[in-house]
């Protein structure tokens, strides 16, 4: 039962990864018995399973991901959200008035308008029908301040790091609150703009290093560098 | 193709630019050059410079091209009207237009289209300067554009050309030899799973001269093939080298 | 009637076929019923009319004073166009030629030319000055499967039946004579198109075959057995020994249909 690459090489699409008694995991597909990479990334075994860290993918919305969109449409009952992703969002009306929706009276451009940011939840999306949206939940809603970083969505497990060590430790050098959606889209806020700007720095790196060993202690390294850079210049 | 009193190939079996039969022209390929196209990649083929990108997938517009079970694939194919020779009118010419046919029913077999059904991906490929086998370097690098967006895929698609010139069978056609010469064999493959997905002739070739320009061009698909697995993962080997030291 | 194909009959097919049998009994080598007829339309320099099975085509040709191509100043211009009129099937739309009907041209002008069917230097009145233009538009009439093949030979019959007006120069300007002189036809290729439906390769694809077909392979083959155009159509793929074999099968069915022809 063999495989033909071993863990953390990198792989291309139709590249031949294992042959037998193995599972398909991510960005894989079967094949006559054998499994094969379908896109661009690092491959990673689970016992039996193999599943390719794609490096360049986009994302596909699943029930219950909270996600950060863009208001691109007011319509006459709800609003279109750009969520980074192949299909756009609908977030209904009815989930964001408290009250029964009147067409007639309500205009929905005053609640939110076409640029305004959002963190929303995603509560219905199947092959037919584009993703529905909900902010009725604590957390959700509009963003009024912060800035915004986009990554590939498979990064994103990276930015987290192991048992959230890697975002635990970004918030804590940098001071910003991070809310980070699986859409791939990150929100910022800190109390100044040098502390955003310091952790979008760090988010890059590991945007473009997402592949490598030793990550969080290169981003640690990084991010102190920085600080204290900063804080030469402030003399 | 009438009298020529150039001869394409010398005594010494070597071509106008100074290539074996079986060489192929010098190959440059970059990938990922376009920062707003979602997917993009950049050939150089000889004198051959061909640009791809990729948008999506995204929603169609206007909806009604949609399909409910797959995704759409359009292509266009464009040359620049200093690409060639002689100024090159903007409006797509019968040829463009049925190499955007052509070269789009090469890369589709390769793309899992039922995965992401009602979107549609746009693939543009833009000619900036030609000199023969462009259609072959076009789905190369639309090929590579196409896993740059991260879109699922069975293979790359990897394509090359062969063709009859003063009765020998050569690889990789310059803008001369298809002009002048003999035959000319566009052909696109899917490697992995020995697939062809473009092949078009034209010019005259008996059984076994096809059969045997056939596979020189699956030879010529295989060599380029690994540049493009190389150029694909040239980013992050670099990255990677110059990190983990 | 919509132009949808059910999954029923897409599985009839696909099941018939694999066992090397098709829905109107032929074999997988087999061509449907072919009818030509030439000169039937008076007013064009040459005409004709190709049945293939239900398959209908029309090709009329058109000749004219123009000038020639700068590469090539001693020879006469061929030029084809052909458009699937909106009455020859449900899925066409009027309108200015699309990928299809531009592919069909390309195709059909290929063989003819690439095979030298035309002896275009004939046609030539004054190099780099003055040639005659023969222009073949193909009207595909009714829409049943394998417009290629069906076009590719009305177009080869009509340029048999085409006629080019004599003509003397005279102090440098063209002068009509009375009189017709055949257009001098060197080759008669023929084209052979493939469907590939679940693996197997069969010949001259009807319509419901066609939209089941993963891809379609066409080849010209010229009176001496050498190909002289192929085209790989639809958006599927094909394996390189499937390729060769329907090279060898395309040259015995174009020999077998050139017998078959009067001309």
């Amino acid at each position: 039962m063999p495989t033909f690459f071993e863990r953390r090489q990198l792989v291309t699409p139709g590249d031949l990864i294992a042959e037998g008694a193995y599972i398909a995991g991510e960005n894989t597909y079967v094949e006559d018995n054998k499994i094969f990479a379908s896109r661009i990334g690092i491959v990673e075994y689970e016992n039996k399973k193999v599943n390719i860290v794609a490096l360049r993918a986009f994302y596909i919305p699943r029930i219950e991901d909270i996600v950060i969109g863009t208001i691109v449409e007011v319509g006459f009952n709800g609003w279109t959200v750009d969520i980074n992703a192949p299909y756009q969002a609908i977030l209904r009306a009815s989930d964001v008035l408290s009250r029964p929706f009147k067409p007639q009276k309500d205009d929905l451009s005053q609640v939110l308008n076409v640029g305004d940011l959002i963190v929303a939840k995603i509560i219905a999306y199947d092959r037919s029908h584009d993703p529905q949206l909900t902010v009725g939940e604590p957390g959700l809603g509009k963003i009024t301040r912060g800035q915004i970083v986009k990554i590939t969505p498979t990064k994103i497990p990276r930015v987290i790091g192991r048992k959230g060590s890697m975002i635990s430790m970004i918030k804590q050098e940098t001071g910003c609150q991070i809310i980070l959606g699986v859409n791939g889209i990150i929100l910022i806020t800190g109390k100044t703009l040098e502390e955003e700007e310091l952790a979008m720095m760090a988010i890059r790196k590991i945007d473009e290093e997402s592949h490598t060993s030793g990550l969080t202690d290169r981003v640690t390294q990084m991010l102190k560098e920085e600080k204290k850079n900063m804080e030469e210049n402030k003399e | 193709m009438s009298q020529k009193s150039e001869k394409l190939i010398d005594k010494k079996g070597l071509r106008l630019d100074g290539r074996k039969p079986d060489e192929l022209r010098q190959i440059k390929i970059e990938v990922g050059v376009l920062s707003n196209a979602d997917g993009s990649a950049y050939i150089e083929l000889g004198k051959n410079k061909i640009l791809a990108a990729v948008f999506g997938p995204r929603e169609l517009h206007p909806k009604h091209l949609a399909l409910p079970d797959r995704m759409v694939l359009r292509c266009r194919y464009h040359m620049a009207p200093f690409s060639v020779q002689e100024r090159k009118s903007p409006a797509p010419s019968r040829r463009e237009i049925e190499l955007s046919k052509v070269i789009r029913e090469s890369l589709e077999p390769a793309i899992f289209l039922e995965y992401y059904p009602r979107t549609g991906i746009d693939v543009f490929v833009e000619v900036l300067q030609a000199d023969g086998s462009t259609r072959c370097a076009s789905i190369t690098a639309a090929s590579l554009a196409l896993a740059d967006a991260g879109i699922p895929m069975k293979d790359l698609v990897v394509a090359c050309s062969a063709g009859k010139v003063d009765g020998t069978i050569v690889l990789d056609l310059m803008d001369t030899e298809d002009k002048m010469g003999e035959a000319d064999l566009p052909v696109a493959l899917m490697p992995n799973f020995n697939a062809v997905t473009l092949l078009q002739m034209d010019g005259n070739l008996s059984l076994e001269e096809f059969e045997n320009a056939l596979n020189l061009a699956l030879e010529g698909c295989k060599k380029i093939y690994t540049m493009q697995k190389e150029a694909l993962k040239a980013k992050y080997v670099g990255v990677k080298e110059e990190v983990e030291e | 009637m919509s132009s949808v194909i059910t999954r029923v009959k897409q599985k009839q097919i696909a099941q018939l076929i694999a066992k090397g049998k098709r829905l109107d009994n032929r074999s997988a080598t087999d061509y449907r019923e072919i009818k030509i007829e030439q000169g039937i339309i008076e007013r064009a320099e040459g005409s004709a009319r190709v049945l293939l099975g239900k398959t209908e085509v029309m090709v009329g040709t058109k000749i004219e004073t123009g000038e020639p191509f700068p590469d090539t100043p001693n020879e006469g211009v061929l030029t084809v166009n052909a458009e699937l009129v909106p009455l020859a099937s449900s899925t066409f739309e009027p309108g200015p030629p699309d990928e299809n009907s531009i592919e069909l041209a390309r195709i059909v002008d290929r063989g003819i030319r690439e095979s030298k069917a035309i002896d275009l230097e004939k046609l030539c009145i004054e190099p780099g000055k003055k040639v005659l233009v023969v222009f073949v538009d193909v009207y595909v009439l009714n829409h049943d499967g394998n417009l290629i093949d069906a076009s590719a030979l009305a177009a080869l019959a009509a340029l048999i039946n085409t006629k080019m007006p004599n003509y003397e120069i005279e102090e440098g300007e063209m002068k009509i004579k009375s009189g017709y002189t055949p257009l001098p036809i060197r080759k008669r290729p023929i084209t052979v198109t493939f469907a590939k439906i679940n693996e197997k390769l069969i010949v001259d694809p009807w319509l419901e075959e066609e939209q089941v077909m993963d891809a379609r392979l066409s080849m010209a083959i010229d009176d001496d057995g050498n190909i002289c155009a192929i085209q790989k159509g639809c958006s599927g793929s094909i394996a390189p020994n499937q390729i060769l074999e329907a090279a060898k099968i395309a040259k015995e069915k174009a020999e077998e249909i050139r017998k078959k022809l009067e001309w």
